[in-house]
């Protein structure tokens, strides 16, 4: 039975897992402390998924007793005998029930493994996909990009309007338009760029990678749209904390602000409607700064994580 | 490729190096870079005798419009990853940020006033 209590408390890490993304949707805190909060969304992520498979594996495997991988590891050497899931050949309401059963088992593996197929593939393809259109970006930036001493270390293209944005990688790139040039003035450049650089020296295109993969394989779930956006703007104000670093929080402000509205006369209606009130939270967020979490708060959250991702990993396990 | 595109007629190699004479470039570097960027598929080529001639494959406001739209996520998909500084925002949050970009340029002058 003890195969049966493990995938339990699987489940139960599983769906606490999703309970605890929507809380964290809701919670107030993680702009005090978007690292804090973004390792955490990180361990939700991982715990979640390692616990939907060790559930469905666990089910599968017969016996117990021993951990789920040890199980599978065993169904290894002894499915070739045919032992495991041999549909027993006896007649009568026992035999059928265990036909029942082994064939339930079956099943709950099978889907099992195809949910940890299908999650790593998600995982790959956003990867090659998001290469594939970064060397798209670069090969297009050297036909047409230029530098300009107003913005050293960046590439300008000439674009009407506002953008700004990097391109993450061995070779990284940051790029603005000439529509920025024209909006923002040298101090809040400056601003932009500390941000820019902020993104691609901490990785934050890794951070957001398995997030937006997430969200291309379930399209229709809220909650993964809801953990993208989030991890998103919590990654933006990581950028902007880092900026602050280096220049002072009005600049970086303005310069968000006059972006945020430069856009809004000219982009077309219903295509940027994603991002409704991140702006102006980030705006809020420099203007009236909000004191970060207690040290300790941060350590509680991070050990919180840790014994996330290790509950499943154990349960597998041992 | 700026040559190819201030240019209206399909270009050989040499009518490309000629045009570019403020860089002292070799006939074969200049075949090199064209070859690429035909392989590319950013220029077209076609046959004229034993030469190539060269034209751009598109205009490059079409290049600049694909670049920009693919980084300002319009076209739908998120798969280039690439976080960018701010998105647009419309209506009631637009006015709430001018608002508020007026308190901060404000202030600004305020701190010009005294200091």
């Amino acid at each position: 039975m003890k195969g049966l209590a493990d995938s339990a408390l699987l489940a139960g890490v599983a769906v606490g897992s999703v309970l605890g993304a929507s809380a964290l949707v809701q919670a107030s805190w993680p702009r005090r402390s978007p690292a804090a909060a973004i390792l955490l969304w990180q361990a939700l992520g991982l715990a979640a998924g390692l616990a939907a498979v060790g559930t469905l594996v666990g089910l599968g495997v017969p016996g117990g007793g021993a951990g789920v991988a040890r199980a599978v590891l065993r169904i290894g050497t002894t499915v070739r005998t045919g032992a495991v899931f041999r549909i027993p050949a006896a007649s009568g309401g026992a035999g059928a029930v265990t036909a029942i059963v082994a064939a339930l088992r079956l099943a709950c593996l099978a889907a099992g493994l195809a949910l940890l197929a299908s999650l790593c593939w998600v995982l790959v393809a956003a990867s090659t996909a998001a290469l594939q259109a970064r060397r798209r970006q670069r090969a297009l930036l050297s036909l047409l990009a230029r530098g300009d001493p107003k913005v050293p270390g960046a590439l300008v293209v000439d674009y009407p309007t506002a953008a700004a944005y990097c391109l993450p990688g061995l070779r990284s790139r940051i790029v603005v338009s000439v529509g920025t040039l024209e909006l923002l003035r040298p101090a809040e450049l400056a601003a932009v760029l500390a941000h820019e650089r902020a993104h691609l020296r901490e990785r934050h295109d890794l951070v957001l990678l398995p997030f937006t993969a997430l969200r291309r394989a379930f399209p229709r779930s809220a909650t993964c749209a809801e953990a993208h956006r989030a991890v998103a703007l919590l990654v933006e104000m990581l950028a902007d904390d880092r900026a602050l670093r280096a220049r002072p929080a009005r600049e970086l402000a303005s310069a968000l602000v006059r972006f945020g509205t430069a856009g809004a006369c000219r982009a077309p209606a219903g295509a940027l409607a994603v991002g409704e009130g991140e702006v102006a939270a980030r705006v809020a967020r420099l203007l009236q700064p909000v004191r970060p979490l207690p040290a300790l708060a941060v350590a509680g959250i991070c050990l919180g994580a840790a014994l996330l991702v290790a509950a499943p990993v154990t349960l597998l396990v041992i | 490729m700026d040559v190819l595109w201030e240019s209206d007629a399909a270009l050989t190699v040499r009518e490309v190096s000629t045009r570019l004479t403020e860089r002292n470039l070799a006939h074969t570097t200049v075949m090199t870079v064209l070859d690429r960027l035909a392989k590319k598929g950013f220029a077209r080529r076609q046959r004229d005798g034993r030469a190539w001639r060269y034209c751009p494959a598109a205009t490059r406001e079409t290049y600049v419009a694909e670049l920009m739209l693919t980084a300002l996520d319009q076209t739908g998909d998120r798969t280039a990853a690439l976080t960018r500084f701010a998105q647009s925002v419309s209506g009631v949050e637009a006015d709430v940020l001018r608002e508020a970009l007026d308190v901060i340029e404000g202030d600004d002058v305020g701190h010009e006033g005294t200091g």
